[in-house]
């Protein structure tokens, strides 16, 4: 589903100890209180922290239930709803085509070029893409790309950090 | 100091102060055992892992000292599963050592391996799973402090069996004393910010109908007496709670008791035509609020809670504080200082008029007739110590227990509100007399709770932790017979209990209690009296009750408060009172 097409979504930036088990605690907290994950992007920051990217459906729950649940865990060191405007957030898709003639592999570099995307690696008809983006353009991308006979895709989800006041 | 794992646990367990751990041994956890031979603490050895839980957490609400329970790994894990989600739901400070598979064999399905941390994650605070024994002084104390810090809950930690093992090299460790606490993610917010305080006394000085709802939390944050004061301050009534008996003494004129879908006529109808609810360590839990959208409908809602999480949970707050409720009551009364609130008289005689008409109130037993077991309760009550410590399990016998004992004292009353477990009484009596040998701890039983955890009897038997039970035999599932009358057209589907086994005489006093049956209404004071005199082991008193006996008032599952149903003969008796008037 289109990310456009969804209901209302928030984006939370989840600071948490790097300690065995927090990603089964928070992914075990939504579950049980039925707040629905949009998308959960999670690695490292440093030694001791973690951040954990989460887009979490509006409808499921208030989010302020959402947040004050997450923050009852005692690994979770940070919770900050971010706001589209001033905090900096990304999503990558890797993308596999089969464009099935090669004077289409033409065509597919430049849409690719147009969205600043990148061309990994082509053998014959078959192409891999990367494209980091705003998860909208990224939405718009896959749109175009889909005639071209996508066979395998993956998104990150978003990331995101807290921005510039 | 050079030790190994498993005494590093027991020392760090005297370090925390433990007196008394409940518990049963097993593979995963034997090495921890031998240390309990040396240890300076008492060992209560259990006859079912589930009974520790309970014992556990009984210690810790009658003590206020956190309670901890040790068992193996796998099967005994999951068996305090039930005591960790009671524990946690009633937010029963509590720690649990479990053993667990050595740390290699994690994950390949070894002998007496589950999953104990993911199994517990969702019903406990936190939970640990311990790699390095050099961590155990460390842990132990964050999980004490995590227990009973904030609103207190279970905490778990696991222990791999390679780390506590004098005979395996993964075991030796330096014990280091911990350093204090400092978790970046946890840090309780005690104090209420000073401009909710204002507005919430503002609403309070001129509520005409107010109402002081105190949960549990009181207890918790051992407010009792703030709670009081604040009442008498302002000369607002109060209900209280299942989870908050005695926290404000029954005497007292301004306590109406309690509310809920078993709550007195007076304490259900005063929150619902009140026009604010000071909602104090309470979590407006579906049995207490009846059907939502018809809850207190006139009513602005002060709510306090230590989390944050309860407040606008269910019913959105007028005033939401954030904040210990003993800090901030104490805040509430400076800022009253010398203002009073509006006159209440009106509101008070409202209540009163009320508490005329539909005091709690059953209908005696015909000449000849069964054991009433309303009356039992108050025989029992009016033939005990006034600080009698009563545990109770769950169903009829639970609802009447709470409704007609006075309780007079806070922490003298036991139960499981949250996750409801029956087999809860016992146990935890036990946990309780454990922790205050002086004091006469009464488990009021049903005879299906009964049967659930009376080995543990066995336990108080044999350690000398001399409980009373009151096992009040109406041979029913009781409370889901009644339903099934109400709601089900009579029909009975397997509640049915009336035996003719167990014979509940032979069976207590093969698990070494004194028993004795009652069946006619003229021998209860005498074996009530006979069951408070024996202070050398376990006494059961099996009281045979009238079995078809409904606990009211009664809110049904689903509809509104102002849907509560009084007895039959009591409607009869208010219809004939309004016609006189
Ligand atoms: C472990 C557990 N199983 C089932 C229930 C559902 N339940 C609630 S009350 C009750 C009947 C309790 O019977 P008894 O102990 O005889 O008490 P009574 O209601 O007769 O006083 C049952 C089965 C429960 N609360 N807990
Ligand atoms: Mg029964």
């Amino acid at each position: 589903m289109k990310r456009s097409q969804l209901a209302e979504t928030h984006t939370l930036a989840v600071l948490v100890e790097n300690k065995a088990g927090v990603l089964a605690r928070v992914a075990g907290l939504f579950a049980r209180r039925g707040f629905n994950i949009e998308s959960l992007a999670v690695a490292p920051t440093n030694e001791t922290l973690s951040r954990i990217t989460i887009v979490v459906d509006a409808e499921s729950a208030p989010i302020d239930q959402i947040k004050k649940q997450l923050d009852k865990l005692i690994n979770v060191v940070d919770i900050q709803e971010l706001d589209g405007e001033h905090s900096a957030l990304r999503e990558m898709v890797l993308v596999r085509l089969d464009v099935e003639d090669e004077s289409r592999v033409a065509e597919v570099e430049e849409l690719v070029a147009g969205f600043s995307g990148s061309v990994i690696r082509v053998g014959g008809t078959q192409m891999m893409i990367s494209l980091s983006s705003r998860p909208n353009d990224l939405d718009d991308f896959l749109g175009k790309l889909q005639p071209f006979g996508v066979q395998e895709l993956q998104r990150t989800g978003a990331i995101a950090i807290p921005g510039i006041e | 100091m050079q030790m190994d794992g498993g005494q590093a646990l027991l020392k760090a367990l005297e370090y925390e102060g433990v007196e008394v751990v409940f518990g049963y041994p097993g593979g995963a956890i034997l090495p921890v055992y031998d240390s309990v031979l040396d240890a300076g603490l008492r060992h209560v050895l259990v006859r079912h892992e589930q009974g520790a839980g309970h014992m556990a957490s009984g210690y810790a609400h009658a003590t206020g000292k956190p309670g901890v329970v040790m068992v193996t790994s796998g099967p005994a894990a999951t068996n305090i599963v039930t005591p960790l989600a009671d524990a946690y739901l009633d937010s029963v400070p509590m720690v649990a050592i479990t053993g667990q598979v050595p740390y290699g064999l994690i994950g390949t399905d070894a002998f007496q391996e589950t999953d104990t941390t993911g199994i517990t994650m969702s019903i406990t605070k936190h939970n640990y799973l311990v790699s390095d024994p050099n961590d155990i002084p460390q842990i132990v104390h964050e999980a004490f402090h995590i227990a009973t810090h904030g609103r207190p809950g279970p905490v778990l930690i696991d222990l791999p069996k390679n780390i506590t093992d004098a005979m395996n090299p993964d075991s030796a460790m330096t014990w280091k004393d911990p350093i204090p606490v400092d978790l970046p993610g946890f840090k309780p917010v005690l104090d209420g910010k000073p401009e909710d305080i204002t507005a919430a006394v503002e609403l309070m000085l001129q509520a005409n109908r107010p109402v002081i709802y105190a949960g549990g939390g009181i207890l918790k944050s051992r407010a009792a007496a703030e709670l009081r004061a604040l009442a008498e301050k302002l000369n607002i009534p109060v209900v209280t709670t299942l989870m908050a008996r005695g926290a404000l003494p029954d005497s007292h004129e301004l306590n109406l008791g309690m509310p809920g879908m078993h709550g007195n006529y007076t304490a259900v109808m005063a929150m619902q035509e009140s026009d604010l609810l000071i909602a104090l360590g309470s979590r407006f839990d579906d049995r207490v609020t009846g059907r939502l959208d018809g809850f207190a409908p006139d009513a602005k809602v002060v709510h306090v809670d230590i989390d944050p999480a309860e407040l606008n949970k269910i019913r959105a707050a007028d005033v939401a504080i954030r904040g210990d409720a003993k800090n901030v009551i104490t805040a509430m009364l400076d800022e009253i200082g010398s203002a009073t609130s509006v006159d209440h008289t009106e509101w008070r005689s409202k209540l009163s008029g009320w508490q005329e008409v539909y005091p709690l109130a059953y209908e005696p037993a015909e000449p000849g007739g069964k054991l009433k077991p309303q009356m039992v309760l108050e025989r029992l009550r009016d033939g005990s110590p006034e600080d009698t410590i009563v545990a109770s399990g769950v169903g009829q016998h639970q609802m009447w227990a709470s409704q007609y004992w006075k309780f007079d004292h806070a922490y003298t009353w036991l139960n499981s509100g949250g996750l409801g477990t029956m087999g809860y009484s016992i146990p935890a009596a036990i946990g309780a007399k454990a922790g205050m040998p002086d004091r006469t701890v009464w488990a009021v039983d049903g005879d299906g709770c009964f049967q659930m955890t009376c080995q543990e009897l066995i336990t108080a038997a044999v350690e000398k932790i001399p409980i009373k039970v009151a096992l009040l035999n109406n041979s029913y599932l009781g409370m889901v017979r009644q339903w099934q009358e109400m709601f089900y057209d009579n029909r009975y589907s397997e509640v049915d209990l009336s035996g003719p086994v167990p014979d509940y005489i032979k069976l207590s006093e093969a698990m070494g209690c004194v028993a004795i049956r009652v069946e006619d209404p003229d021998e209860v004071e005498a074996a009530i009296e006979k069951a408070n005199s024996i202070n050398d082991r376990p006494v059961v008193v099996e009281f045979v009750t009238e079995s078809e006996e409904n606990v009211y008032p009664m809110v049904p599952g689903g509809k509104s408060n102002s849907e509560v149903v009084v007895p039959p003969f009591q409607e009869k008796m208010a219809a004939r009172l309004e016609d006189e008037r």
